[in-house]
């Protein structure tokens, strides 16, 4: 069985769930070897064992972490070189693609993002995207070199497989051009407390129509336990933060459930969204194009639909 | 402080855009322009280049419309263009296309700082800039929500999801923007009748060294097995609100168990 690397997903040494899910998808292809590069492994390592991780390699080396993707790019083509690999799943987020970028150039290999669902071929892993919005579906596989692989959040159900999750440290060198750049200041943001919003199973997301009163979708969010997101009109009005922007220029999220509230549904917010299983859409245009593909649409006033609906749904819950 | 601008000639967004038989990008049955997230790496490299001295050039890699993406930029303000242009390279990948920005920007002169944007519209990966980045062995900082130039190095922000960042690098490096950074000009009738001069250097793959073995649908590293246009959603039921249509959302909740 061939040996795949998996980098683990985690912030501050919390493992978030995609990992979870890339062990799932790794199990799939050959030998999940879990990556772990910060702090943190030793208390990450029972659940990595878990998901089916054989080996876990920890890399503590402070340098890994303090000067954004470049070191961590070379980490990995030392482990891949090291343990003969041929995948490597790395999380298909913005630090992530650009490790995997370096990572292809560094080792000559192919390199395939946005990864929807992985699974076996006969000559190595193939992977199915979405592209041009939605639009189309797109199978691919890897010529060249190890499979490199970014995987979008919710791209399989974690599936439980106890591994051997056998703990080992690797000293990277890392060089100094790799360190170049580095993180001078970090503020963090407040936490909402909500799901993360590639992550979340429901967002509720609302645009123009709330006016600048993000209360009904947010109350909304809460008892369905969703993410919220805004549309681009939105968040250039400075209602939300860019953070939140679901669209082209934002996050594109696919989850089971998406709720549009006051959101026309613009190529450039349904490039964010699309392949959600479910749409549902309140909007007071009953033109508005998100209609065209909404499973369920409520022409009305989003202010009271959503409060309506957020007492329908609690009392439902009993 | 040179600075080069990488730009790409897209398949307009607003558009039909679709596949062609050997499943690359359909660029002949869709009108064509520069990548808009493209733009406000132009602004930007116009903004630093105001503020002192230095010089503004536009690169992009793509067939003979490709110009067009070029001609803008040219338009907005950059100094020059250069257009790698070479039947060879359809089809390519990105690694394949960075090899060519990479020789490129070779050849263009070492610049002080790369700017792209922080995708293209069509593609959507995010890669070229990291692996442009790599082969030229320069740092590289994405994602710039702001950015200063600073003596020897360079200073950005940057907004995740769990913290807003600075960052700084030295220079040389390789930066990408968002559509956050700034609000990009349209062209001037001024700009416009003075791009009409403006140099404009057509390169092929001989003149920067690259082998056509390195490039082109037939060298790349991934393979496309299958296309698929998605069969358009189906609209479901949509009901005007007669004061229940927070209950009748429920109710559909419900019955798709998500409540």
């Amino acid at each position: 069985m061939t040996d795949v690397l998996v980098l683990v997903d985690q912030i501050n040494g919390e493992v978030k769930k995609p990992a979870a899910e890339m062990l799932t998808i790794a199990r799939r292809l050959g030998t999940p070897t879990a990556v772990f590069i910060g702090p943190g492994a030793e208390t990450a390592k029972d659940l990595l064992g878990r998901y089916g991780a054989e080996k876990i390699i920890s890399v503590s080396d402070p340098a890994a972490t303090e000067h954004l993707v470049a070191p961590q790019a070379e980490i990995l083509a030392q482990l891949v070189e090291k343990t003969g690999a041929s995948v490597v799943l790395i999380p298909s987020n913005s630090a992530g693609k650009e490790i995997a970028a370096r990572l292809a150039v560094k080792t000559e290999s192919g390199l395939i993002t946005d990864a929807v669902d992985v699974q076996a071929g006969e000559s190595g892993p193939e992977t199915t995207q979405s592209v041009f919005a939605g639009s189309w579906t797109v199978r691919s596989s890897v010529t060249k070199g190890a499979a490199i692989i970014c995987v979008k959040p919710n791209s399989a159900t974690p599936e439980q497989a106890q591994g051997a999750g056998e703990l080992e440290e690797f000293t990277p060198e890392i060089s100094e051009q790799a360190k170049a750049a580095k993180v001078t200041a970090s503020e963090p943001k407040k936490q909402s407390g909500r799901p993360e919003l590639t992550e979340a199973a429901i967002v509720v997301s609302g645009g123009r129509g709330t006016g600048g009163d993000f209360s009904p979708v947010e109350g909304f969010a809460d008892t369905l336990g969703a993410a919220v997101g805004a549309s681009r009109a939105a968040v250039d009005a400075g209602w939300y933060p860019h953070s939140s922007q679901v669209g082209q220029t934002g996050k594109q999220v696919s989850p089971q459930l998406y709720v549009a509230a006051g959101i026309s549904g613009a190529i450039q917010h349904r490039a964010g969204m699309q392949t959600s299983k479910t749409i549902v859409a309140v909007n007071k245009d009953e033109e508005a194009p998100i209609f065209e593909l909404v499973d369920f649409g409520v022409v009305g006033d989003l202010f009271q639909v959503l409060p309506q609906a957020t007492e329908a749904v609690q009392g439902k819950k009993g | 402080m040179n600075i080069v601008v990488c730009v790409k000639y897209v398949p307009d967004a607003q558009s039909e855009r679709a596949f062609t038989e050997d499943n690359t990008t359909d660029r002949e049955g869709v009108d064509g322009l520069l990548s808009e997230l493209d733009e406000y790496a132009i602004e930007e490299a116009l903004k630093i280049a105001e503020a002192g001295e230095g010089e503004v050039t536009v690169l992009t890699v793509g067939p003979d419309d490709a110009a067009e993406a070029v001609k803008k930029a040219l338009q907005m303000g950059a100094d020059k263009g250069v257009h790698i242009l070479d039947e060879a390279i359809a089809g390519s990948d990105a690694p394949a296309t960075s090899l060519v920005l990479a020789e490129a920007i070779k050849k263009i002169g070492s610049p002080d700082l790369v700017l792209t944007g922080m995708a293209s519209t069509d593609g959507t990966m995010s890669v070229v800039p990291a692996m442009l980045a790599e082969r030229l062995g320069l740092p590289q900082v994405t994602f710039a929500s702001e950015l200063t130039v600073e003596g020897e190095g360079v200073k950005i922000r940057r907004d995740g999801d769990s913290s807003t960042e600075t960052i700084e690098s030295s220079l040389p490096a390789l930066v990408s923007v968002t559509d956050q950074i700034n609000e990009p000009r349209y062209p001037s009738f001024k700009g416009i009748m003075a791009a009409k001069k403006k140099p404009v250097e057509t390169w092929g793959l001989s003149d920067l060294g690259v082998d056509a073995g390195q490039v082109g649908q037939a060298n790349a590293w991934t393979a496309v097995l299958e296309t698929t246009k998605r069969p358009p959603r189906e609209q479901g039921e949509v009901v005007a609100d007669e004061g229940d249509g927070g209950t009748k959302l429920a109710e559909f909740l419900a019955a798709q168990k998500f409540v």
